[in-house]
């Protein structure tokens, strides 16, 4: 029998090598006259293994990692899941893949992301069989019942979006997928494109169905030139195989979907501007109401949902809304996909229901920092979410725990800190940011964000500092409040959480410079 | 291959021609947009006439357009482009440090190209490799775990 190896196709994995590592997999097959196989699947996810090369052996996979192209030969002379010492042993045996809950990521990593066949050997296609044999209105309880809310960051629920689109009457209705993954600190929109794109075709697929719409969208940011490039090689195939178009595996669903690139812009990332980029403007919020769900791309209904909401939709369709809905704690119903980065000694992606907790994750998961100094502050939910210290380490990942103590889960992007941070860099950095993504819309968020990163600058160089935190302190409050978006509405909360929390960092001395005027 | 060394001279009948076979796809500025950027590496006036133009637009709209995204240049790039992530998890890894000592060695600010036209710096907000920092993309190709050394070889060819 042919023996598969695997060496993943992500952007993550070939930012480390992997491409060299395929190429040498290649050789060695051919040299060796072997009856092998190299596969290009997705990531596992756990990056710090990257490139992460899986020999399939009667016992399992096992795996080698990272590995460079000098090792190739040597895991060859040794035979598969000979002593090596790359072996990894069981891929699926290393704690941190095996005590995840992976639903959205069933696929990831181990299936070729190209081929459709496999898809559906491994539980694909399963949910959009089930949903054509249901009423539309079955399809929206399923995921209102499934507890799914939007995992863009917002939280709200996917299954009330989808049912007001449902309900209002129009010639045509669009889905939209918001694939412009934007936050610091996350990259599971792109391991889903990259690694189980027909996950997130057959989501949109189910969504069409329930809605009504015959047409989707995904907006994916220009720098994931990897994902644009895989996204449109999976259309194409499940256009060919009839997956998408007028006779959706041969029923009578209409639905086909195309990818447009973004530009890199930030701001795009919010719903309303993401369909005035679509529609060919610039990228510029559109004040609600009208909900996109009533009149979105070109003024129709339009389901506007993150990536990942859409790819857990086929699941939650396959094994019933019950078994989705039994993950998690609280009104957090289901898995998150959560991803582990910055100075951290094991990032990656783990999915797990939600209720883990920040040292879970940062110690049992990520192994402590990288440079293996002390964690002092982690950022999550992106460069809008709070900075919290180590005492906060305990909440568990929920919408409403994190928000009682003023930070949100976000997409599930968790930045990892060491002590030589300084939070009033941090704080006027999340200024500066602001200043350059603002679509310019609105005041407080076009002018307040550089006035913002003004006053950090003066509170830095230690100039009237009680008065300037004040001032800062009375900026944040109104773009909070005046804000027409999320952008210049949560800027205040990593500015905020960094006073609060580290003000020991924003107690500044005069400098010599200053003092000296 | 970068879009860089594919770009190739200003051809205005090219150019409408680009923009007539897309302008019939719904929302079909951004498309025809990237589409010009590529081909002629970047979007100069007469691109946005022919434009404005092919879509019955004014040029102020198309201009606006242009300008809203970072990704449209007004002028060419250097032959190599160098996008430094400069968000948060890079920054958690010392990509501040990595963004400064490419200043110095190149001699150039953020936003600019060398004067022998080998290299345009660039920043960039996130390119999704958060768990392999400090990232970089060099010529449309992502790289991980950079530093000023690894970078400066990457774009050494003139």
């Amino acid at each position: 029998m042919t023996t598969r190896i695997y060496v993943s196709c992500d952007a993550a994995a070939l930012s480390v090598g992997a491409e060299a590592v395929a190429i040498a997999v290649q050789n060695e097959i051919a040299a060796r006259k072997l009856d092998a196989k190299l596969v290009r699947n997705g990531s596992r996810g756990l990056l710090w293994l990257e490139p992460l090369l899986e020999v399939e052996t009667p016992a399992g996979r096992v795996g080698y990692g990272p590995v460079s192209p000098a090792d190739v030969r040597s895991i060859f002379e040794t035979g598969p899941g000979g002593a090596h010492k790359r072996n990894l042993g069981l891929v699926e045996a290393i704690p941190y893949f095996a005590k995840q809950q992976r639903l959205t990521f069933a696929r990831c990593g181990i299936t070729d992301p190209l081929s459709l066949e496999e898809y559906e050997a491994h539980g694909g296609l399963k949910g959009l069989k089930k949903a054509l044999e249901m009423a539309p209105a079955a399809i929206v309880q399923a995921v209102t019942d499934s507890g799914l809310r939007g995992r863009g960051g917002a939280g709200f629920p996917t299954g009330i979006k989808w049912k007001t689109v449902m309900s209002t009457e129009a010639s045509q209705k669009y889905i939209v997928c918001n694939a412009d993954e934007g936050d610091s600190g996350t990259f599971s929109d792109r391991m889903i494109m990259e690694g189980d794109p027909f996950a997130l075709i057959e989501g949109m697929a189910i969504a069409g169905l329930a809605v009504g719409a015959t047409k989707g969208y995904v907006y994916i940011r220009s720098e994931y030139p990897h994902a644009f490039r895989q996204m449109n090689q999976a259309i194409g195939i499940a256009r060919e195989k009839g997956l998408l178009g007028t006779n959706v595996l041969g029923s009578k669903l209409i639905f086909d979907m195309e990818t447009r690139l973004g530009a890199g812009a930030y701001i795009c990332g919010e719903e309303t501007s993401l369909l005035e980029s679509l529609e060919g403007k610039r990228g510029q919020i559109r004040p609600k109401p009208p909900l996109p769900a009533i009149a979105g791309l070109f003024a129709k209904p339009t389901v506007v949902n993150n990536l990942i909401s859409l790819a857990t939709v086929p699941i939650i369709l396959a094994e019933g809304a019950e078994h989705y809905k039994n993950f998690g704690m609280g009104r957090s119903r289901g898995t998150m996909p959560l991803q582990l980065a910055g100075n951290i000694k094991q990032g990656g992606l783990i999915e797990r229901a939600f209720g883990l907790t920040l040292r879970e994750l940062i110690y049992d998961y990520g192994g402590g920092t990288y440079s293996g100094r002390p964690v002092r502050a982690v950022q999550v939910g992106g460069p809008l979410g709070a900075y919290w210290p180590e005492h906060l380490f305990d909440v568990p990942l929920d919408y409403e725990a994190f928000a009682a103590k003023g930070g949100m889960v976000g997409h599930g992007g968790v930045v990892v800190f060491d002590d030589t941070v300084d939070l009033a860099k941090q704080a006027r950095f999340a200024f500066e940011f602001c200043a350059i993504e603002s679509c310019g819309k609105c005041t407080p968020c076009r002018i307040g964000s550089t006035r913002g990163a003004e006053t950090v600058d003066k509170i830095m160089r230690g100039e009237k500092v009680v008065q300037n935190i004040d001032l800062v302190k009375d900026l944040c409050e109104t773009l909070r409040d005046g804000s027409l978006c999320a952008l210049g509405g949560l800027t205040p909360m990593p500015v905020m959480s960094a006073l609060e929390h580290f003000p020991e960092d924003f107690d500044r001395k005069p400098s010599r410079a200053a003092a000296a005027e | 291959m970068s879009s860089r060394e594919r770009a190739v001279h200003w051809d205005p009948e090219k150019a409408r021609a680009i923009a007539l076979e897309l302008k019939d796809i719904e929302g079909p500025m951004i498309p025809i947009l990237h589409a010009l950027n590529e081909r002629f590496g970047h979007i100069n006036d007469e691109a946005m006439v022919i434009v404005a133009d092919v879509l019955n637009l004014t040029r102020a709209e198309v201009q606006g357009v242009v300008g809203f995204y970072h990704d449209f240049r007004r002028e060419p790039a250097g032959r190599h482009v160098i996008q430094v992530c400069r968000a948060e998890a890079c920054q958690s890894m010392g990509s501040e440090d990595l963004a400064e000592r490419l200043e110095r060695a190149l001699g150039i600010k953020f936003g600019d190209t060398t004067p022998d036209r080998r290299v345009t710096l660039l920043p960039v907000y996130c390119l999704g490799n958060c768990a392999l920092s400090p990232s970089v993309m060099i010529d449309g190709e992502l790289h991980g775990r950079m530093d000023e050394r690894k970078v400066l070889t990457l774009v050494q060819a003139p």
